[in-house]
């Protein structure tokens, strides 16, 4: 059994120099993760976190699936970046979902550079960085990850699945792919689909990251520099994404960084470039270039009725899964057409589903923020689910 | 569909009554899902809900209830044939722009139907129409004609007859009027200038 969870060196690291616990398994080549891409990838390290206490049955655990840029500390203090966790309004004693009746687990994806195996992880067979050797990944191969970490923690149905933007997509094709081991579902802010907008905005980032003469075709690791200007462009381009031009408007409008004139240069004049360019640098401090290009690639290939025949809601037929659908208002990247694309599948196959649209003119980021309509439309939605799963 | 106070409701509870406990519901125009709540309690039903105002859904929701946002013209051709045991339209049929082509769709969708309207043929109403030459205003219907989101208002005797144009057969007919209720399966006319609400149990010929 090439399973060894909690590695020694591992925990010691986290507690001692990163003041936080997070956890790892790691599977061995007799237990392979079977991706899409038709290879079969082993050793595969998984990190995660966990919050809250399972209990006797194991009926009362709920899984948080992360966005693309996101980690396994939802809601921890990132060891990082020292700031709270992306989910600290959602996850936690008295919160939505309530760490004192649930058992959370958040694990990193597959492809991610925060502890989990991905493109920055040393390949067993050369002993340097996989790089561009690593294999493709995709949203299902990110869930079949999570299935593999559950069944190793003894956990086979989950009371809830929940995410948004990619976090959402895992947590559709959770629902769609194990029906039996979800009792409910939150994707939120997402799409079942990812749409020819959405894959171009991904690869104006992936041909920023590519033409950073720094990327060294995906081996940089072996040149001891990185590609920050390339990432960097790559996070200021999508980063405008998650943001509503109404939030923009508020925070910045076309407000100067200094003075009240214009520089007539190429400095960063107004604030909104200013804060873009602080998004981009510290992002590259905590994300790999690589991970980033394997990860929206993934979301790119997304795309859950494809394997229906065409049809999403054959990717829902006969769920007994109770789904509670969210979207924003003022949300352009996975708008609430997208996300009701969603419940009309979900319809058809007569699902119980719920869907609410939140007002909010925070753009797509809303769902990572303090939104008390988001809260207390999913406190209903699950301490309703609970009741039903029998769970107090 | 304006969101509806509970005093005016009378009836949510007769509606209630006739849904057979244990059964699959849909409440189109649930509002903020007061019929959906009584149905789960006392009938122990597996209920969800469309409504078209995202307030109504959002409070639904908090509830604990299964709605989504949506609108009865569009959203019903989602569902398959016979999802349901009962779809219920309440007090919701006159606010709908088609409201042929709705109870077409509930029709498919649910082996019962239930549908509770405003009698526009109540004598006040035909009152104050006829004699006053004014657009009624009344305890069920309230709204000023140029504010009111009731755009296909019926009598009870059109509705029987569109019924009947849809193949639906009326199970059960209630006419509400004061404190009073009347089973009247086949209104007849003392019905129709007397019912001031009128609540119907339908399904398929």
């Amino acid at each position: 059994m090439g399973t060894s969870a909690d590695r020694p060196a591992d925990k010691a690291r986290s507690q001692d120099e990163l003041n936080t616990a997070f956890e790892t398994v790691t599977f061995g080549a007799d237990q392979p993760l079977k991706l899409d891409c038709g290879v079969d990838l082993s050793p595969v390290t998984q990190a995660y976190n966990s919050y809250g206490t399972l209990n006797a049955d194991k009926s009362n655990a709920v899984l948080v699936c992360h966005a693309l840029t996101l980690d396994q500390h939802a809601a921890n203090v990132h060891p990082a970046t020292g700031k709270e966790g992306w989910w600290q309004g959602m996850i936690g004693p008295g919160r939505p979902i309530d760490t004192n009746r649930f058992f959370v687990i958040c694990p990193n994806v597959i492809g991610g550079c925060q502890g989990t195996t991905g493109p920055a992880t040393i390949n067993p067979a050369t002993g340097k960085p996989y790089g561009l050797d690593f294999p493709v990944i995709t949203i299902a191969d990110m869930v079949r990850a999570q299935v593999q970490l559950l069944d190793h923690l003894g956990i086979d149905k989950l009371f809830c699945v929940a995410g948004g933007s990619m976090g959402g997509m895992q947590t559709l094709e959770w629902a769609s792919t194990y029906p039996d081991r979800v009792f409910s579902a939150i994707p939120i802010a997402t799409a079942a689909r990812h749409s020819a907008q959405n894959i171009a905005f991904h690869e104006v980032g992936r041909q920023a990251v590519q033409a950073d003469p720094e990327w060294h075709d995906g081996a940089y690791y072996d040149h001891g520099t990185r590609p920050r200007k390339g990432l960097a462009v790559a996070r200021m381009a999508a980063h405008i994404t998650y943001m509503s031009e109404s939030s923009l408007y508020q925070k910045f409008d076309r407000n100067l960084q200094d003075g009240d004139e214009f520089t007539y240069g190429f400095g960063p004049d107004f604030q909104i470039e200013s804060y873009l360019r602080h998004q981009g640098s510290s992002f590259v401090d905590r994300f790999d270039a690589n991970s980033y290009l394997y990860i929206t690639r993934a979301m790119d290939y997304f795309d859950l009725a494809a394997g229906h025949g065409d049809s999403l809601a054959n990717a829902f037929k006969g769920t007994e899964t109770r789904f509670c659908v969210v979207s924003f208002t003022s949300d352009w990247h996975y708008p609430t057409t997208y996300n009701k694309q969603i419940v009309h599948a979900l319809n058809a196959v007569a699902a119980n589903v719920s869907f609410v649209e939140i007002n909010s003119d925070k753009g797509h980021d809303a769902f990572l923020l303090d939104e008390p309509e988001m809260f207390s439309t999913l406190q209903g939605f699950i301490d309703s689910a609970a009741e039903r799963r029998g769970l107090t | 569909m304006a969101l509806r106070p509970l005093d005016n409701r009378r009836d949510l509870s007769l509606i209630a009554e006739l849904v057979e406990p244990s059964s699959r519901v849909l409440d189109v125009g649930c509002g903020e899902g007061e019929l959906l709540e009584i149905l789960a309690n006392k009938r122990n039903v597996d209920g969800r809900g469309v409504e078209l105002s995202q307030e109504g859904v959002n409070a639904c929701v908090t509830r604990g209830l299964s709605v989504i946002q949506g609108d009865a013209d569009q959203d019903l051709a989602d569902y398959p044939e016979d999802a349901f045991d009962y779809v219920i339209l309440s007090k919701t049929i006159q606010a709908t722009r088609n409201p042929g082509a709705v109870l077409r769709q509930m029709r498919r969708i649910g082996r019962h139907v239930i549908v509770s309207f405003p009698n526009f043929g109540h004598w006040k109403i035909r009152v104050q129409l006829g004699l006053q030459g004014r657009m009624p205003e009344t305890d069920t219907l309230a709204d000023k004609w140029y504010d009111t989101p009731n755009i296909h208002l019926c009598t009870v005797k059109d509705f029987v007859s569109l019924c009947d144009e849809l193949d639906l057969e009326v199970v059960q007919g209630l006419m509400l009027s004061g404190g009073n209720v009347r089973q009247a399966s086949s209104p007849g006319f003392f019905d129709n200038l007397f019912a001031e609400e009128a609540v119907f149990l339908l399904k398929r010929r």
